[in-house]
């Protein structure tokens, strides 16, 4: 402190008061904490925090069916219809997680190899190219993508044609719950990819070797050193395909089936006249999402982030 | 609002339209009454004061294609401003946003029948003075004051529009030809047919079961009874494994009957005119009776330009330009003087589109209404109301 002060002495006039205000945030670190955070901190709070407070207290109120005014009435009837055995929700709902499920691990199943190729095997200008493949998609918009499968599972697309030229007969593809998961798969696997990715890059190249070592072969290095050391990264990959398509409903409108409605087309058709049960249904994800961080967070998935 | 100079005003009113440029939604309302020698939209006084300068709708595409709206922006110095909706949902959403009433920001809807009785329940838009629209007189009595937009003698909005849900069907794949609306029930076709992902649709069956099974006492197919809603419900979901899909938008079924996905199912004759325009072996029939749908101009209760609405209104029921609308998308005029103009358009239009009809043809097209708790038909209150048809049509899609 004794020298600083000596500094500010000789220093002409702005230097001596910029450093006079750097030495005022550094004997205050709350301070400087305060005003680096301020600004998102509130964002976050007032923005984020606050609109879910918002849909959770709407979601225990009502609408009247004929003029769509929330009826400020404290219920849990929207609830109950959701839960209730005999209505549908419950079962798009479950259908939903399911979906969120499937997606989630082929996205894994893929993108290990990948990422694996990407951090390990290949030179930096083939890591490169395959860098730009995987993003390159996330460069056009979702709805141009989702219309390009469209025709691509149609039953006179693609893949129809190809399995024809191949003497194979085409399949029933396009309006499928199969459609919804291919797509989902090929939409969000950059998600996983780049977290994956993170975690296989940090594994110091030792492991392996005191690995080989020790005796251990790929299979047993595999299972013992790289998979516990990239767990992480693949629950932090899953987040990002678990919540995306828990909330997604453009897909299962495009390319879905006769029963492929998600949570997120329910809340759609809700929205506009019935206000509280779409807040209610979006509250399920919301839970289901909670539930799912905290067992991430018990398994390191934010030390991948 | 720049281009709107004529205006024969001092500078008072300049600076009104200023502000209004910027500061969009009431001010525009003032400068616009404040030349209109005092008469207000909502009087008896067929007088509509000095066009705003702007005009902003919320439509269906082409609602205000240029080829008709162009000339009328001409006239008038009414610059439209369009807001396109895909679906009856998303306008009513609009529509409620912001406060309600078009937010200040929007001052004319094209509902459909599906929504028009909740924007007006909703207090989203507001009566107009039917007198202001000279054309009116002249419609097809269906569409006068229909039970859609007509709510205790008052006019929320002028009919413009209208089509009846017709059968769409591949030529080369479905032989021989459908004959009415029980082909979409029968497993002959199963796994290509479609039909609309949208809870109106719950009328479609029960206006079959109407005809199919009158022990159900169905009276009117958008007042239904809880039992009655059921049966329908059922019918549906056991249509359901016939279907390849529901479809959401029209350019969805355009795309699945394209790809040869789909090969017959409901839509409207707009799907038929771009499939046979995109050569494809499409064609269509029109199930008597059916469901049909009705478009209305609805002038948003808070309304920025409420004049240039009422221009507009005037301007788009006159049968020249109600006869333009028609070919552009594929629909039929509420005023049938537009029937001259249609042939000079297009020969044959006006019969193709059914604008030349006996009174018993129409009334065989039950038109889109909001399912609200009072049935018209026993005069109770125990019919489902739109949350519960809803809540029924998740039941079919989930």
């Amino acid at each position: 402190m004794a020298v600083d002060a000596g500094a500010l002495e000789t220093g002409p006039l702005v230097r001596r008061a910029r450093l006079r205000l750097s030495g005022f945030f550094w004997q205050r670190p709350w301070l400087r904490a305060v005003g680096l955070l301020a600004l998102p901190l509130a964002a976050f709070l007032v923005v984020y925090v606050g609109s879910l407070g918002v849909l959770f207290v709407s979601s225990l109120w009502t609408s009247s069916s004929l003029t769509s005014t929330i009826e400020h009435t404290w219920t849990l009837a929207n609830y109950r219809t959701i839960f209730s055995r005999a209505g549908p929700y419950l079962h798009i709902a479950a259908f939903t997680l399911e979906m969120a499920a499937v997606v989630t691990l082929t996205c894994a199943v893929l993108a290990f190899p990948l990422a694996f190729f990407m951090a390990r095997v290949a030179s930096k200008r083939t890591r490169a190219v395959l860098f730009v493949m995987v993003l390159l998609p996330l460069w056009s918009s979702y709805l141009v993508r989702l219309y390009a499968w469209q025709t691509i599972l149609a039953h006179n697309g693609a893949i129809n044609w190809a399995l024809n030229g191949l003497g194979l007969p085409g399949q029933n593809l396009a309006y499928t719950n199969a459609a919804m998961w291919i797509v989902y798969t090929y939409v969000w696997l950059p998600f996983m990819v780049l977290p994956v990715y993170a975690a296989l890059e940090r594994i110091p190249e030792s492991y392996l070797e005191a690995s080989a070592d020790l005796g251990a072969r790929g299979w047993r290095t595999f299972r013992s050193v790289i998979l516990p050391l990239v767990l992480p990264g693949i629950v932090a990959g899953s987040i990002f395909t678990f919540a995306l398509t828990l909330g997604d409903y453009i897909t299962p409108a495009l390319v879905g089936g006769t029963s492929s409605d998600m949570i997120g087309t329910v809340v759609y058709q809700n929205f506009a006249t019935n206000l509280p049960f779409a807040a209610a249904f979006a509250v399920i994800p919301m839970a289901i999402m909670g539930a799912y961080l905290l067992i991430a967070r018990r398994l390191g998935a934010f030390e991948a982030l | 609002m720049r281009r709107n100079r004529k205006r024969s005003s001092v500078t008072v009113l300049v600076v009104a339209a200023v502000t209004a440029a910027l500061a969009l939604a009431a001010s525009g309302c003032g400068g616009g009454s404040s030349g209109g020698g005092g008469s207000s939209s909502e009087s008896t006084t067929t007088a509509i004061g000095k066009a705003e300068g702007s005009l902003n709708v919320i439509e269906w595409p082409y609602y205000t294609d240029k080829s008709f709206a162009q000339p009328f922006e001409q006239k008038t110095g009414c610059i439209i401003h369009r807001k396109d909706a895909g679906t009856s949902q998303e306008m009513f959403a609009l529509m409620h946003a912001n406060g309600g009433g078009g937010g200040g920001q929007y001052d004319l809807v094209s509902a459909s029948g599906d929504a028009s009785l909740r924007l007006i329940d909703a207090g989203d838009v507001k009566p107009i003075d039917i007198g202001q629209i000279p054309s009116w007189k002249d419609f097809l009595p269906q569409f006068k004051s229909p039970a859609h937009n007509t709510v205790d003698g008052k006019h929320y909005g002028v009919s413009v529009q209208w089509g009846p849900n017709t059968l769409i069907y591949n030529t080369q794949k479905v032989k021989p030809a459908p004959t009415g609306w029980g082909d979409t029930y029968s497993s002959k076709y199963k796994g290509n047919l479609t039909a609309p992902n949208n809870p109106i649709q719950i009328a479609d069956a029960a206006l079959y079961l109407m005809e199919t099974k009158p022990s159900l006492g169905i009276k009117d197919p958008y007042e239904l009874t809880k039992a009655q809603l059921t049966a329908a419900t059922q019918l549906l979901i056991s249509q359901k494994p016939l279907l390849k899909r529901y479809w959401n938008y029209a350019a969805d079924e355009i795309t699945s009957f394209k790809n040869g996905d789909v090969w017959m199912g409901a839509g409207w004759p707009y799907q038929t005119l771009q499939l046979q325009g995109a050569k494809q072996p499409i064609k269509e029939i029109v199930p008597l009776p059916t469901t049909g749908w009705a478009d209305t101009w609805m002038l948003a209760a808070k309304a920025p330009h409420p004049n240039c609405a009422t221009k507009w209104m005037q301007y788009v029921t006159t049968p020249k330009v109600e006869a333009q609308q028609a070919i552009v998308f594929g629909e039929t005029p509420v005023n049938p003087l537009a029937c001259p103009y249609m042939d000079k358009i297009q020969k044959g239009s006006c019969a193709a589109y059914h604008l030349n009809e006996p009174e018993s043809y129409y009334s065989k097209i039950k038109f889109w209404k909001t399912p609200v708790p009072q049935c018209g038909w026993n005069s109770s209150s125990d019919c489902m109301d739109y949350n519960a048809w809803v809540q029924a049509w998740a039941q079919v899609t989930g």
